[in-house]
């Protein structure tokens, strides 16, 4: 294999790391609560807005940007389950729907108007550079995204296998009633849900801010990419979406090799159709 | 007869309605509120009758509106003649998309019709026989009638109003058909519409269809108006997003909802992108997104569902002194 198709490979499974922790995000709602977040894509687009507002006030880049991107839309997650989701969650499909996707031009549209169109980005050596391993040419910025994304993603694995909390939490996707009578709030526990998913989605949305483009619409690419993911590793698994993730950074970075850049979101969108078509419940998911 | 009382007023006020407000923004407002009302109204019902909610209806709107701006651009025939192409096109999209995904939870429907919406638009914007980036015109200056291309709105008026009742005939009568009568037990509850052998995807996909095909009139006619298309007129996600909340607005999954959301709607955007320029675009979605998350937190059934309501409280209230008076007689 020749080095630049290794290059290119390792160069998807960096943002495909980072396509696996906001998808993980939208799976944990959807497995919990029977919920598609139409939104998402735009939880992640206020976490690289959140990521470049810190850099043009403070010049300070993702250290600081991460995690401040995470608690500001943790915030808003608690926020959005108690004024929105609580109530549509009983109401009609329509009004479930309706509802996030509202929420998703809201949010897209508030930020349009204060910031513009314009296209921005942060500076490209704001993390370290390129540097050389092997032949590969590898920026920092993405290793660093691809990094700590990847050990966030298996975090909130551990998180929800291996704690008390995490148990809780699916104590209430199984059986919120049976969970009520053990002592569990499923309203508290609902809300932790969405500041964990909004919080991991806006962490993943500074990460992605330090190599990508950053406009008030790119929510909706990024929005579609993480229903390819889910449907891919099937809803409400996270190590369903983290190799989902993996794998359709791949293919992007590869098609756009291959077949020019142009094409690339024309070859995840229509693998999405074809999964649909002959495996709704996703690679690991049951029938 | 009281039942037709109402409707019959409308129906002269709206024909009425060009003599009765005559310039030219006016007029071209009000074929605008019925072209959105066609789109609303054939979404409805897959949205509102079906409870199936597509978020990508601007691609069965873009397929009529590509149809009839490319059988004039390419083989200089009347856009009129793109029409039932557009219709093809968009029936075999539907049935392309339905087929899967309709077997499977709402969720999994409307993800797909982003995708799909999304899809086109890529494939189109790179495909120079559509145009790519530029998009297609039409004829600009009209060689006959058939070109349907005029100055005035006014001949747009009424040739939208004239589609516009069919569409609604069209709806009342599948209302009131077997297949409405399937829709609204599926809407209620599809497991026990199934139990008791309502034949569940079908009715869901040919309500699809249905809708698709209707959509991508509206498209075609859109494009006749305004001469020409390109991606983000004739396929861009805004446009579903306004065909979608106006339904919602009035009232999904009621006959006249979406030209009661089309007509708050239309002069609405209108009027604040003439009162704020270019930069009210912004505004103008921050402000539908607004009303779509209100709609579906405190009012999912939309305004007509509410003056209902009130009216039916207005009514009992009216009732109950008679019966307080009555229960005093003995």
């Amino acid at each position: 294999m020749s080095t630049i198709l290794v290059q290119v490979i390792v160069g998807g499974l960096l943002l495909g790391a980072v396509y696996a922790l906001f998808s993980s995000g939208l799976t944990l709602v959807w497995g919990m609560m029977n919920i598609v977040n139409f939104a998402h894509g735009d939880f992640v687009m206020l976490g690289m807005y959140v990521a470049y507002v810190v850099y043009t006030l403070f010049g300070a880049g993702p250290l600081w940007g991460a995690p401040l991107a995470a608690l500001v839309l943790a915030t808003l997650g608690i926020v959005v389950y108690f004024a929105l989701i609580r109530d549509i969650m009983k109401g009609p499909m329509l009004a479930q729907i309706l509802g996030t996707f509202g929420l998703a031009l809201l949010l897209r549209y508030s930020v349009f108007w204060w910031f513009g169109a314009d296209f921005l980005s942060l500076p490209e050596n704001l993390v370290g550079g390129t540097f050389e391993v092997m032949g590969l040419h590898i920026q920092a910025s993405r290793l660093l995204a691809g990094a700590v994304a990847l050990v966030v993603t298996l975090g909130l694995h551990l998180l929800l296998t291996r704690t008390s909390l995490g148990s809780k939490m699916l104590a209430v996707a199984e059986d919120s009633t049976a969970a009520q009578l053990m002592g569990i709030r499923p309203d508290t526990m609902q809300a932790v849900a969405w500041a964990i998913a909004a919080g991991a989605t806006g962490l993943a949305g500074a990460l992605i801010a330090t190599f990508f483009y950053i406009v008030p619409t790119v929510g909706e690419t990024l929005a579609i990419v993480a229903f390819v993911t889910v449907s891919l590793g099937g809803f409400g698994s996270v190590p369903g979406a983290l190799v989902a993730g993996l794998l359709i950074g791949v293919i992007e970075s590869l098609s756009a090799y291959l077949i020019g850049a142009v094409y690339k979101d024309i070859v995840v969108y229509s693998l999405f159709l074809g999964f649909l078509w002959f495996r709704p419940q996703g690679l690991m998911g049951k029938t | 007869m009281r039942r037709f009382l109402w409707p019959s007023v409308a129906l002269v006020l709206v024909v009425a309605y060009p003599l009765l407000f005559s310039t030219p923004f006016q007029q071209r407002l009000g074929a605008l509120v019925l072209l959105y009302a066609i789109a609303a109204s054939a979404w409805n019902i897959v949205g509102g009758y079906a409870g199936q909610v597509s978020v990508g209806h601007v691609v069965f709107f873009g397929c009529g509106a590509y149809a009839a701006m490319g059988a004039y651009a390419h083989f200089a025939l009347s856009p009129l003649v793109g029409i039932p192409v557009g219709i093809v096109a968009s029936v075999a999209i539907a049935a392309v998309v339905g087929v899967p995904t309709l077997r499977l939870s709402g969720h999994y429907f409307s993800m797909a019709t982003i995708a799909v919406a999304e899809l086109v638009r890529l494939i189109v914007s790179n495909t120079d026989y559509l145009g790519a980036g530029v998009g297609l015109s039409g004829p600009t200056v009209p060689r006959n009638v058939f070109d349907l291309s005029f100055i005035s709105a006014l001949p747009y008026y009424y040739l939208f109003l004239a589609i516009l009742l069919l569409t609604l005939g069209l709806t009342f009568w599948m209302e009131n058909s077997r297949m409405g009568f399937y829709l609204r037990a599926i809407r209620d509850s599809e497991r026990a519409a199934r139990s008791l052998g309502a034949p569940a995807s079908r009715t869901k996909l040919q309500a699809f269809m249905l809708s698709a095909g209707l959509t991508s009139v509206a498209g075609a006619l859109y494009a006749m108006m305004f001469g020409f298309v390109d991606p983000e007129s004739g396929l861009g996600i805004l446009i579903s997003v306004k065909i979608l909340i106006m339904a919602a607005l009035g009232g999904a999954g009621l006959l006249f909802g979406p030209l009661v959301g089309a007509a708050i709607l239309v002069p609405l955007e209108e009027i604040s992108n003439n009162l704020l320029g270019g930069k009210g675009a912004g505004l103008t979605f921050v402000v539908y997104g607004a009303i779509i998350v209100l709609i579906a937190r405190f009012q999912p059934g939309g305004i007509l569902t509410l003056i209902h309501r009130l009216w039916a409280r207005r009514a009992r209230a009216q009732e109950a002194p008679v019966a307080a008076g009555a229960s005093h007689a003995p």
